[in-house]
């Protein structure tokens, strides 16, 4: 049963049909998918949901597709971990990791919100998707778009890092670069976008691809138990995920899924990039563009689109923005490494050390419910650590030679009697 | 073609008669749909309309006079 009734513009409230566009004809405002949530009471229940595979699909009646997914069926649906040893080195008393870097088929959050942007590009009857992006997104719509058998036109700045050129190539797509600097690639890519019958997924189908992030929220609050946390930190890139994070827990408490537990939520970024955190430190809801400079390459957006946005949920559920530089975005990896076990990317790092600095601060209290977001994988972003980490210590293939290594550890009675 | 852009103006620019210019001196049809002017800053949200190299040409002039332009969608590129 689908209970999407329309696109409607954030700013002046006109709505739409469902169609692929995003952008309002009247005053600019972006588009947002609303629902007939009344069609659902007392049919969607927790029973239903957890009688359903594990996949973000099984909140599939608040995701804007209509009937089954075609694209990513498998996708979502990541630990959320309870993370103790790092309780401990906070100083705080519950704690949880909500691990997207470990989401299904790219390893980044992204494949939530492409799944449904390409799921609803092939209601529409697009042939051919594309995006614009310097990492997560290119490699999830490359993948995603090889599985459903679309084609798909990856566009990147030409000088991109070949590693990450390699991470959408594997799947055949078709990788643009543009030569130019990044405001006239921007610039390109939306009129692109605009020329060509194509699903550009942040582009035309942005309103649906944006929704699909609804679904890390969803299972937070399953996972915990059916409850929403009483803080939650997302990283914050465009902001879209601030927003549909409290977008999901207010869609659970109308459906009588969760109690309202008054959560607040929090945004994260790096000082190199962080105009949102900014404005919500400056008390304004003024978003002052800026270029960006840090090693979170995923969340290096100068000017968001939806800064304004994220800025009010922040400030209406009395959450908090932070920022940090990129030497604590090394340290907050590391420290998530050595406590969890989980290798996050540079934004995992802003999250958490964003986080921490909360803490610190008083912003996060310590003696109630913090989920942390971690929205990518190490693996693609190892440049940014590699001088920070162990070099490992060399030795001959001599017993001798490690009876002393271990004897300088310490190890000397841990040999078998 | 048609084009919908954000113009940022500075306090530079802010009380200069861009758009009036720009449509003296370029082909194309002016469409501002959203508009907010402050003492330092102005922020609006323009269509234009005409042959694909004119409105490309008007663009590189309204960057050229320190007016700063974004699509639309402000922020294609993702990560």
């Amino acid at each position: 049963m689908s209970i999407v009734r329309a696109l409607k513009c954030r700013e002046c409230g006109h709505e739409y049909k469902i169609e692929p566009t995003h952008v309002c004809e009247f005053c600019f405002g972006p588009l947002e998918v609303v629902y007939d949530y009344e069609k659902l009471e007392g049919v969607f229940t927790r029973e239903l949901i957890e009688s359903r595979p594990q996949t973000m699909w099984r909140y599939k009646e608040l995701l804007p597709i209509d009937g089954e997914p075609t694209v990513g069926a498998q996708n979502g649906f990541t630990p959320l971990v309870r993370a103790r040893n790092l309780e401990k080195v906070l100083g705080v008393k519950e704690l949880y990791i909500k691990n997207d870097s470990v989401c299904y088929p790219t390893l980044s959050f992204k494949d939530r919100v492409v799944s449904v942007a390409l799921s609803k590009a092939v209601e529409f009857g697009f042939k051919t998707v594309a995006c614009a992006s310097t990492g997560n997104l290119a490699g999830s719509v490359a993948a995603n778009a090889a599985a459903a058998g679309l084609e798909s036109y990856v566009f990147i700045p030409k000088d991109l890092e070949q590693g990450k050129i390699l991470g959408a190539g594997i799947f055949g797509t078709k990788i643009i670069g543009i030569e130019g600097k990044y405001d006239d690639v921007n610039r390109l890519c939306s009129e692109v976008a605009g020329k060509y019958g194509w699903a550009f997924v942040n582009v035309n189908v942005r309103p649906f691809y944006a929704e699909g992030s609804k679904s890390l929220g969803y299972e937070v609050m399953e996972q915990m138990g059916w409850k929403a946390p009483k803080h939650i930190v997302v990283p914050m890139a465009s902001g879209s995920l601030c927003t549909k994070v409290a977008k999901s827990i207010k869609e659970f408490i109308q459906l009588g899924l969760v109690e309202d537990n008054s959560t607040a939520i929090y945004g994260a970024q790096a000082t190199g990039c962080s105009p949102i955190a900014k404005s919500v430190k400056d008390a304004t809801d003024l978003i002052h563009p800026v270029h960006a400079d840090t090693i979170a390459k995923s969340l290096a957006i100068g000017n968001p689109a939806d800064g304004f946005y994220a800025n009010r949920i922040i400030r209406e559920t009395g959450g908090w923005a932070e920022d940090i530089s990129d030497e604590e975005i090394v340290d907050a990896m590391k420290l998530l490494a050595e406590t969890e076990g989980i290798f996050a990317e540079t934004a995992g790092g802003v999250t958490l050390g964003c986080a921490q600095k909360m803490i610190e601060s008083g912003k996060l209290p310590r003696d109630e419910s913090i989920v942390l977001c971690i929205t990518g994988n190490g693996l693609k972003t190892q440049e940014a650590i590699v001088d920070a980490i162990n070099k490992p210590r060399i030795i001959a293939a001599s017993l001798k030679e490690f009876d002393a290594l271990a004897e300088a550890d310490g190890k000397t009675d841990d040999i078998l009697k | 073609m048609k084009m919908r852009v954000y113009l940022t103006f500075n306090s530079n620019t802010v009380c200069e008669p861009i758009i009036y210019k720009l449509s003296k001196a370029f082909d194309v049809i002016t469409n501002i749909r959203t508009a907010e002017v402050k003492e330092n800053t102005g922020l609006v949200g323009l269509e234009l309309d005409g042959a694909t190299d004119v409105v490309e040409a008007a663009l590189e002039w309204l960057a050229a006079q320190g007016v700063h332009v974004e699509p639309i969608e402000q922020n294609v590129i993702e990560g």
